[in-house]
């Protein structure tokens, strides 16, 4: 599985998407600039990592969403690329319009970081393949803006489609419906707020993330 | 020529920021504020001629989310 991971000023966690895939895929991904035009040839995956993406000015992720290489992320994704963005890709992807939805602030006010309980509520995609539906993991969230919010006519379809990937047990920030993460309508692009990436090592104080990356490690060998 | 642009989040998405200066007002002993919304406003000075067509392009592309908020455009 080839991978790469957009790097854009103010993201911190590239690293820790790298080494995800790399412990997943035995290969480190490529690191894509946000000034870069180009993917490189035969990706099978890219990573929107975490992070304060231009400082986060205007709104979150808006600027990095019209960055140079976001047109070609979108073009990889309309052409049936897979794409993982957690956290502030999480909200770059809302705002390209690869996912519906937008995230706001949290309902608290307050920037949450902790262990959170997640409930994988579909195993129906490349990146929730290795969980079984119900089943309840926890992975960190650092996020200030991580509620979720759509229409009303965007949220049935989501449900009908089957296309809520995780859902907070315990909503930390207002979330609708507890929506942790989405996925598209082809089902290979998921943006999520929590960090998967941030729970792959017994040093991480969990690895209930891992299966993420092994999923799609898995869902690629057979592809 | 200068257009400004206010950004507002649209009724009936909840902004828990104006929430939290509502119910700040209301510690400072000012009584019957109903409800605050907070909002963004974005100055930019244009080449004389711009059309309000480009300002609202300029909106729809980056300057606002339409997802969740709305934006007004006056022109001076």
């Amino acid at each position: 599985m080839k991978a790469a991971v957009i790097v854009f000023p103010g993201s911190n966690c590239d690293r820790d998407m790298a080494v995800a895939f790399e412990r997943a895929t035995g290969q480190a991904p490529a690191m894509v600039w946000h000034k870069d035009t180009d993917l490189p040839e035969g990706l099978d995956i890219v990573g929107v990592p975490g992070g304060f993406s231009f400082g986060d000015y205007l709104r979150c992720g808006a600027i990095a969403a019209r960055a140079p290489i976001c047109q070609a992320l979108v073009a990889f994704a309309e052409r049936g690329g897979h794409v993982l963005g957690v956290c502030n890709g999480f909200q770059v992807l809302t705002e390209t319009g690869l996912l519906p939805g937008a995230l706001m602030r949290n309902a608290g006010l307050r920037f949450v970081c902790r262990p959170q309980a997640l409930e994988v509520a579909t195993s129906n995609s490349v990146f929730t393949s290795g969980y079984a539906a119900g089943d309840e993991i926890t992975v960190p969230i650092a996020h200030h803006d991580g509620n979720y919010t759509a229409d009303i006519a965007t949220l049935d379809r989501l449900k009908a489609e089957d296309r809520v990937a995780f859902r907070y047990v315990g909503n930390p920030n207002g979330s609708v419906n507890d929506i942790a993460g989405v996925l598209s309508e082809n089902r290979r692009v998921l943006g999520m707020m929590p960090h998967p990436e941030r729970a792959v090592d017994d040093r991480h104080g969990g690895t209930e993330g891992a299966a993420v990356f092994a999923s799609l490690v898995s869902a690629m060998a057979d592809a | 020529m200068k257009a400004t642009v206010t950004v507002m989040l649209k009724d009936g998405v909840l902004d828990p920021q104006g929430e939290a200066v509502r119910h700040a007002l209301g510690t400072l002993g000012f009584d019957g504020v109903a409800g605050v919304r907070q909002g963004k406003v974005i100055e930019l000075d244009l080449p004389d001629g711009t059309s309000e067509d480009t300002v609202n392009r300029m909106c729809e592309t980056l300057l606002a989310n339409t997802v969740i908020e709305s934006y007004r455009i006056e022109l001076e």
